[in-house]
């Protein structure tokens, strides 16, 4: 009776939103990512002011400008990790559409800012990298094409994001942009690792990105001239990686002491692909040994969650999400220690620069949003326990 | 589900036959079937999806780890390393030291000084204040080469302490330094060509190498630059016997109006070259660069005592008249027909001044008969002169450790015919360097073995190849003390020394061919002492001298190489620590107080 007088209590289907949230995201990671991004602004206030400087600007212009994407990039990861894998995935794929028509319109419409590549749309008050955005959303298109090729009856998943795949690193060669390409077929070839490629194909895979490799390397001038330079037995120590190696060597342990580094005041890309270097050398090694640790336990955490998902879909596009995130940290962080070439890639998170820290936050988000716990069909679901 | 039936076709069997549709149990079918399936590749997922965190953990464990080896290893200043090879550039070169332990070369410790233009502060301030520092820089290039877009030039190659202190205060951190071993040579030029001189190889930033590029270092650089071999190298020179030898050769040069100057000390039984000098010489610490133009032999560069080969004249006949007398031909007091002039086809050979027609082959030497040589080398005949000198080393370059020593070859026909046996027998149409005269002269003089040149310290005497006998020996050496007491050589003598010698004069032949000229010789004394029991062979040669004390200029030997020898030898036979024999004082007016 009180239902007919008073009208029926509203009834929610299923939990309200963020409780759910609160109970099944990845609190630690969240945590880790958080950290970085802290640290990512610590390390800003000591790198950015030359740039500053350079520029006739405000000190801390540069910082105050990463507080500002950075917080909305943390907003755009809250609300990403809200969602639910089906209606990123539906985003996801729409988004897809978008920067790969951006990205194929850069040589018509983009800029190169001097550097050699053409990269960039100028949007006047911020630059934006289409390639930044397109990576976590063509992460997630491969894992839903691969997902539905696994399925009794699916599409051919796999060669269709294989193809997929080829036309974006194509796009990304022609700006050039070895290093993203090359983080996109590195995705995909992540993501089709763990769908269950057989080990023939992935030996001959690897065979032809070594193929590629020497090809880039005979054709590209741009290419070549890197690797000359990383293979050289002697590093040139006016070049970026020769004052990166002498600030991690001037760091030692504990830093020279804050504010007392002098390697960003010579390195032009000291706020974005040579970070570490600043932070080796203010800081010290503890410092670069606690960020490894960070993006090493995000990684880890990360693809330990998913080897419980039963969704191949989520499976599939947290892989290639965490495995991005984390390659990318190891190749900035390896270039500065000259284990792998130079290549112009960012830092997740801690690197500055509006567009890069944005699209981490949404990558981030949505590897959040995946890593969420679900009900996987085990006893433990069954009787309620890890909702 | 829980409850799994155990065939899966049984309900659908069961349902069918009680009418109802089969659709809702095949669907279930089909789902069991897909949630296997998913188990499974999720279980084959998981592993990869470990391996996958394996190798991140690997990889980033390898970043770490780099960090660290990176963090604890030791800073660098920025500088350009040398595009050189991966060798590594050792600067180290040992000492030389002659046999007494006294330095002939040593290496100091210098700098470089080098630019980078891109760290440069001022580039303008920089340029003007090199520019003056060092006056010799152009002052508009350096400014071109600062603000130009090089990134690395060398400003010298060697500055001193105060220059280096004062490039310092000007304080650009684009100017820098580079440490370098400079060759030093602290007795300037004494010893020059035996020492030869060096300069830098393979230059890099933090060191440059020291090379050898003449003498004794080029001939012993592998050797000196051996990282594993640094004690110093020991020569057989004495220093305070070159010192001397180089002070009376010079003044005699200038007295005696020579152009050029040779002298040799050699132990006759070790062959250690005591001292050796070739005027004009220079200062290996700033050695010249080899002549353009003019004769190379005119050179200070060159070394007259090794390279230099010339027809050295009637010293020889002291091997014609050893070959003779070991071969059993003749003995010391032999009547030679002397009387001349000896006629060989068109060829006349005669004597330079009046002498008896017939004298004993001692007196033949004494008074330098050409016509009684000539007549002696007859009875030897060609082959046997020939191996003879052979066996002396005078037809092959010397094997001294001297990088120029394969230069000095002697000059002969290549027909040895008669007529050069008789004008080889008096030192004419043989060409050898004062060296192989040295050699010649201690193996003769010796006891009869042969004796190799070598300019090392040696522990103990050559045990060489027997070439005359030891009474042959005794005979030469009586008769060349003969020359000097009462002969040619008379002004060589020096009490209590008791030297023996020859002398030569030989006409320079002229370099264009065809004769020889009258006013231009070779004047050289080869001598030993002490001649009754000979310790040391001396060769002084003098090119083109005259001494005009006299009426007449004077060339031959006996009035200006002669006295250049005995000089060197009064000075340098006590320093070799040879002792006077001075005849025995016994005064008898002296008694002692007791008797």
């Amino acid at each position: 009776m009180t239902e007919m007088v008073y009208g029926a209590a509203p009834v929610r289907a299923g939990d309200p939103v963020l409780p759910r949230w609160w109970r099944t995201i990845d609190k630690f990671s969240m945590a880790g990512i958080l950290g970085l991004f802290g640290l990512g602004m610590l390390l800003g206030l000591a790198a950015s002011p030359p740039l500053a400087e350079r520029n006739g600007l405000d000190p801390f212009y540069y910082v105050t400008r990463q507080a500002m994407f950075g917080g909305l990039a943390i907003a755009i990861m809250f609300v990403t990790s809200m969602m639910t894998p089906l209606l990123i995935r539906r985003l996801a794929v729409l988004a897809f559409l978008a920067s790969f028509i951006a990205l194929a319109m850069l040589p018509f419409f983009g800029t190169d800012f001097g550097k050699g590549a053409t990269r960039w749309y100028s949007l006047g008050f911020a630059s934006f990298q289409p390639s930044e955005f397109l990576k976590p959303v063509f992460v997630v298109l491969c894992a839903w094409l691969m997902a539905a090729g696994q399925e009794v009856g699916g599409p051919p998943g796999r060669m269709w994001s294989f193809i997929v795949a080829v036309l974006v690193a194509g796009l990304l060669v022609i700006q050039p942009d070895f290093g993203q390409a090359c983080l996109v077929l590195f995705s995909w070839g992540v993501m089709y690792f763990v769908s269950g490629a057989s080990m023939v194909l992935i030996f001959s895979i690897f065979g032809l990105v070594v193929g590629a490799g020497i090809v880039a390397y005979n054709s590209s001038e741009h290419f070549a001239r890197r690797i000359d330079g990383f293979l050289a037995a002697e590093v040139d120590p006016t070049t970026q990686i020769g004052y990166a190696t002498n600030a991690i060597r001037e760091g030692g342990f504990f830093g020279v002491g804050v504010g007392e580094g002098q390697v960003k005041w010579s390195l032009p890309d000291a706020h974005t692909d040579f970070i570490i270097a600043v932070a080796a050398e203010e800081y010290g090694l503890v410092l670069v040994l606690a960020i490894i640790a960070l993006f090493l336990f995000v990684t880890l955490r990360s693809l330990f969650r998913l080897t419980k998902e039963r969704d191949p879909f989520i499976r599939l596009a947290g892989t290639g999400l965490a495995c991005a995130f984390g390659v990318q940290a190891m190749i900035n962080m390896g270039v500065a220690v000259r284990l792998l070439p130079a290549k112009g890639m960012t830092l997740p998170f801690v690197s500055n620069g509006g567009s890069s820290v944005l699209a981490a936050g949404l990558a981030v988000g949505m590897l959040l949003a995946f890593t969420r716990t679900r009900p996987q069909g085990g006893m433990s679901d069954i009787f309620g326990r890890g909702r | 589900m829980i409850r799994q039936p155990l065939r899966p076709l049984t309900r659908i069997l069961q349902a069918r036959a009680k009418g109802e549709s089969t659709e809702a149990i095949e669907r279930e079918n089909r789902r069991h079937r897909h949630e296997e399936m998913r188990e499974k590749m999720r279980g084959r997922a998981a592993l990869r999806l470990k391996f996958l965190a394996f190798c991140f953990f690997a990889a980033f464990s390898a970043i770490g780890g780099q960090m660290a080896v990176l963090a604890s290893s030791d800073a660098e200043e920025p500088t350009i390393q040398s595009a050189e090879g991966p060798a590594p550039i050792l600067s180290d070169r040992a000492d030389i030291v002659d046999r007494n332990g006294r330095v002939l070369a040593t290496n100091m410790e210098t700098y470089s000084l080098y630019a980078q233009p891109q760290q440069m502060i001022d580039p303008h301030f920089a340029a003007d204040e090199l520019a003056r520092i060092f006056p010799e820089l152009d002052h508009e290039r350096l400014v071109a080469d600062f603000t130009g877009d090089r990134r690395f030039l060398w400003i010298r190659r060697q500055i001193s302490p105060e220059q280096m202190q004062q490039v310092h205060d000007i304080g650009d951190p684009g100017l820098l330094f580079g440490p370098r071993q400079m060759r030093l040579y602290p007795n300037g030029s004494l010893a020059a060509h035996i020492l030869g001189g060096s300069s830098y190889g393979r230059e890099g930033v933090s060191s440059a190498e020291v090379i050898g590029v003449a003498g004794v270092e080029r001939y012993f650089d592998a050797r000196l630059r051996d990282p594993y071999q640094q004690d110093p190298l020991e020569l057989s020179l004495d220093l305070t016997v070159q010192a001397v030898m180089e002070e009376v050769l010079g003044s005699g040069m200038v007295l005696m109006n020579a152009k050029g100057a040779s002298g040799i000390i050699m132990d006759v039984y070790t062959g250690e070259i005591v001292a050796m000098a070739s005027l004009p010489d220079f200062d290996p610490n700033d050695r010249p660069a080899l002549p353009t133009s003019g004769s190379p032999a005119d050179s200070p560069l060159f070394n007259r005592s090794l390279q230099g080969v010339y027809e050295l004249g009637s010293v020889f006949k002291a091997f014609t008249a050893a070959a003779a007398l070991d071969a059993g031909l003749v003995n010391p007091n032999t009547i030679i027909n002397t009387e001349g002039p000896l006629t060989w086809g068109r060829f006349r050979i005669s004597d330079s001044h009046r002498m008896d027609p017939s004298m004993p082959v001692s007196e033949v030497i004494a008074e330098s008969s050409n016509v009684g040589t000539a007549r002696i080398a007859q009875m030897l005949g060609i082959e046997r002169q020939k191996a003879f000198l052979d066996s002396l080393g005078m037809l092959e370059p010397t094997q001294v450790e001297m990088a120029e020593a394969p230069t000095g070859r002697p000059q002969f026909p290549e027909n040895w015919s008669e007529l050069s046996m008789m004008t080889i027998s008096y030192g004419h149409g043989l060409a050898v360097s004062p060296l192989h005269l040295a050699a010649g002269y201690a193996t003769i003089a010796n006891g009869g073995t042969r004796i190799v040149p070598t300019l090392l310290r040696q522990d103990g005497p050559q045990v060489g190849e027997r070439i005359i006998s030891r009474q042959t020996s005794d005979q030469i050496r009586s008769i060349l003390r003969g020359v000097v007491s009462h002969g040619t050589a008379s002004l060589a003598e020096v009490p209590g020394y008791n030297v023996g010698g020859k002398t030569g004069t030989a006409e320079k032949p002229i370099e264009t061919g065809g004769g020889y000229y009258s006013d231009k010789v070779i004047a050289t004394f080869s001598g030993i002492f002490p001649a009754n029991d000979p310790r040391y062979v001396i060769i002084i040669s003098l090119d083109e001298p005259v001494e005009t004390s006299g009426p007449q200029p004077r060339r031959t030997a006996g009035w200006t190489a002669v006295p250049v020898a005995a000089e060197v030898i009064r000075r340098t036979a006590p320093l070799m620590g040879l002792r006077p024999a001075v005849e025995r004082w016994a005064p008898e007016s002296i008694h002692q107080a007791s008797q």
